[in-house]
């Protein structure tokens, strides 16, 4: 109980496969989805700009039919580029769009069934209503110098109400989600970490079992976050702490004092789990 | 409980390690699998990899399982579960393959779901119908109101004291010169409103319906000045040859935002978020069609009405379109269904 307490909202959300192992999968930041959208967006300008000016370039070479011919291009892959770029890159096998791969976000189903293109599709058609509207409607009277404050106001509120709809709901939802029953998750690939404890033979402290009783498995994971991290002011002050609580004098040593106590610590505490002791915390 | 330390030979103390050891190969090896397919694809395997995919996967899961159960190694289930999940969704998340989706989308899909929205799509008729004669009556009683409802640059010269040459000219003296880029414009600029229509429904639906009323309201205002110059008939025609098809599309995209926007206000028995998901589904199957339809608007209006002069055959063209569409949508299926039992 009290280990809830402690731990911050999660993003973690439960999800069973066939084998009914849950995956517990986690998903995509509010942060890190806007960074996928804004890499989006600047790539699909840099290739409107690029292929625009390639068309213009080609134009100028050649009679009024290749005019024409150019001209319908530049509307087709417009229009193809505005709606299509979020929905066929999503529909593919990796269901992300290149600034979701980059950012290592997934587009997934919310029930765990396959992404079917009508909810890709439904997902993104919402875009139209949360940036595209707005901003054409501002470029459109900013152009004729018709903005007024309140208007520029009303597109700020109505854009802000969606885009920061995913930060009002739990599952970081956004309006396109919440239509096409879709959710971001976060794929990241994490290489093997490298094992704290090792077996090699080594000469080690040994700690009587009152300092062992002192925490529990909260603060041994807090520990190996903090062995794992390495910086250096984090391991002075724990291993400070846990001296001073401890009653262990000081050795000068701090990472190896850490390291032995970590792995005395898990050792004790899994042998509590075999028995069914389970000590989340330092409280209980 | 404190197991003597010092002494104890090269047995592992924690499970973290005892488990690294017996299972470490298995775990590595379907990373390098799964990196692989996500790099390039699953025709990128070996036989031999392919054979081994779903054992190394299901070896993995069940590491994940008993690590949690008994290891405390935090960085270990993050890595197992990471490595799992990049597993599964490359055994479980493969896509129909697209053109079986595609051919799913005209056989079966689309028509389904227009026919679903059947309710949604006539009452959109109707509310342009209604409109059109509203805005008909109203101009015909006091013209000025012309001006309330077609925007400057919409009318193009045209409006009630336009003479009758010059706007029977507007009707039949289209220039030949960049018939495609007419066309195209627009196809991308009415699908472009289509989606907005659909997406646009997420509020309560309202939005949608205010597009397709004014829809309506243009219609009806520009039939009056061309009726009030006895070209009543001529407009028709001109309207036909393409407008059976972009209103019909504009009326489903209509009918598409209306059922989001009423799921989401109404949800029925079903819970709001299913209520939402089911209707924006289904409506964004049906949106999707209309860009097709609007595609053949785009081509009957930017090249067969600017080279097809004739009354009668625009009219023909566009009612035979109209039955074309309505059979693919509400008659065929209802033929296959019977063939079927």
């Amino acid at each position: 109980m009290a280990s809830e307490a402690i731990r911050p909202v999660t993003l973690k959300r439960t999800f069973i496969t066939p084998e009914g192992v849950d995956l517990r999968l986690e998903l995509g930041s509010a942060g890190s989805r806007a960074a996928a959208f804004i890499i989006d967006f600047l790539m699909m300008i840099s290739i409107l700009v690029v292929v625009t000016i390639g068309l213009v370039y080609l134009v100028q070479g050649g009679g009024p039919k290749v005019a024409e011919f150019i001209g319908v291009l530049w509307l087709l892959g417009f229009f193809i580029l505005r709606n299509g770029w979020f929905s066929l890159f999503e529909m593919g096998s990796r269901g992300a769009t290149p600034g979701k791969r980059i950012m290592g976000l997934r587009v997934v189903a919310r029930d765990g069934a396959r992404l079917s293109g009508s909810a890709v599709i439904a997902r993104n058609a919402m875009r139209e209503i949360e940036v595209f509207l707005p901003l054409s409607f501002l470029g459109m009277q900013t152009a004729e110098g018709a903005a007024d404050t309140f208007l520029v106001l009303f597109a700020l509120l109505w854009s802000g109400i969606f885009l920061f709809f995913p930060l009002f709901n739990r599952d970081r939802l956004r309006v396109g989600d919440l239509v096409g029953g879709t959710w971001v998750v976060q794929t990241d690939k994490a290489p093997l970490s490298a094992d704290l404890v090792g077996t090699a033979f080594q000469q080690r402290r040994t700690f009587s079992p009152a300092a062992l009783n002192l925490y529990g498995i909260y603060e041994l994971q807090t520990l190996e976050d903090v062995l794992r991290n390495e910086n250096p002011e984090a391991i002075v002050t724990v291993a400070r702490t846990i001296r001073t609580k401890a009653g262990i004098p000081d050795d000068g040593e701090d990472y190896a004092f850490l390291s032995d106590y970590y792995a005395a610590l898990c050792a004790h505490l899994e042998a509590g789990l075999m028995v069914g002791r389970r000590r989340d915390s330092k409280l209980g | 409980m404190n197991a003597p330390l010092v002494g104890s030979q090269d047995a592992p103390r924690v499970n973290a390690t005892r488990f690294r050891q017996a299972h470490e190969e298995d775990w590595s090896r379907l990373e390098q699998i799964v990196t692989r397919m996500e790099k390039r694809s699953i025709r990128s395997l070996s036989d031999e990899d392919l054979l081994a995919l779903p054992a190394l996967y299901r070896t993995t899961l069940s590491s994940l399982s008993v690590a949690r159960d008994t290891s405390l190694d935090r960085a270990l289930i993050t890595y197992l579960e990471r490595l799992s999940t990049r597993a599964y969704f490359q055994i479980y998340g493969v896509q129909t393959p697209a053109s079986r989706q595609l051919a799913r989308f005209f056989t079966r899909g689309w028509p389904a779901a227009v026919r679903a929205l059947w309710r949604e799509t006539l009452f959109c008729v109707a509310l342009t119908f209604g409109a059109a004669l509203l805005a008909y009556l109203l101009i015909r009683s006091d013209p000025s109101w012309y001006f309330s409802i077609i925007p400057q640059s919409m009318a193009q010269g045209r409006d009630p004291s336009t003479s009758a040459q010059a706007l029977r000219e507007t009707l039949y003296g289209g220039d030949k010169d960049w018939l495609g880029v007419f066309a195209t414009f627009l196809f991308t600029h009415n699908s472009q409103i289509a989606i907005f229509a659909f997406a646009l429904g997420f509020a309560f639906a309202v939005p949608t319906v205010l597009l397709i009323l004014y829809n309506g309201l243009m219609l009806g205002a520009f039939y009056a000045i061309f009726e009030a110059k006895g070209l009543g008939t001529n407009v028709t025609a001109w309207l036909m040859i393409h407008g059976t098809t972009e209103i019909f599309a504009i009326c489903i995209a209509g009918a598409a935002g209306i059922r989001v926007g009423m799921a989401i206000a109404f949800p029925g028995r079903a819970s709001r978020m299913d209520s939402a998901v089911q209707a924006g589904r289904l409506a964004a199957t049906a949106m999707c069609g209309t860009v097709i339809m609007l595609a053949v608007a785009g081509l009957l209006e930017g090249v067969g009405r600017q080279t097809i002069n004739d009354d009668g055959l625009r009219m023909l063209i566009g009612l035979a379109v109209l039955a074309g569409w309505l059979a693919y949508f509400y008659a065929l299926p209802a033929w296959k269904d019977d063939r079927g039992e």
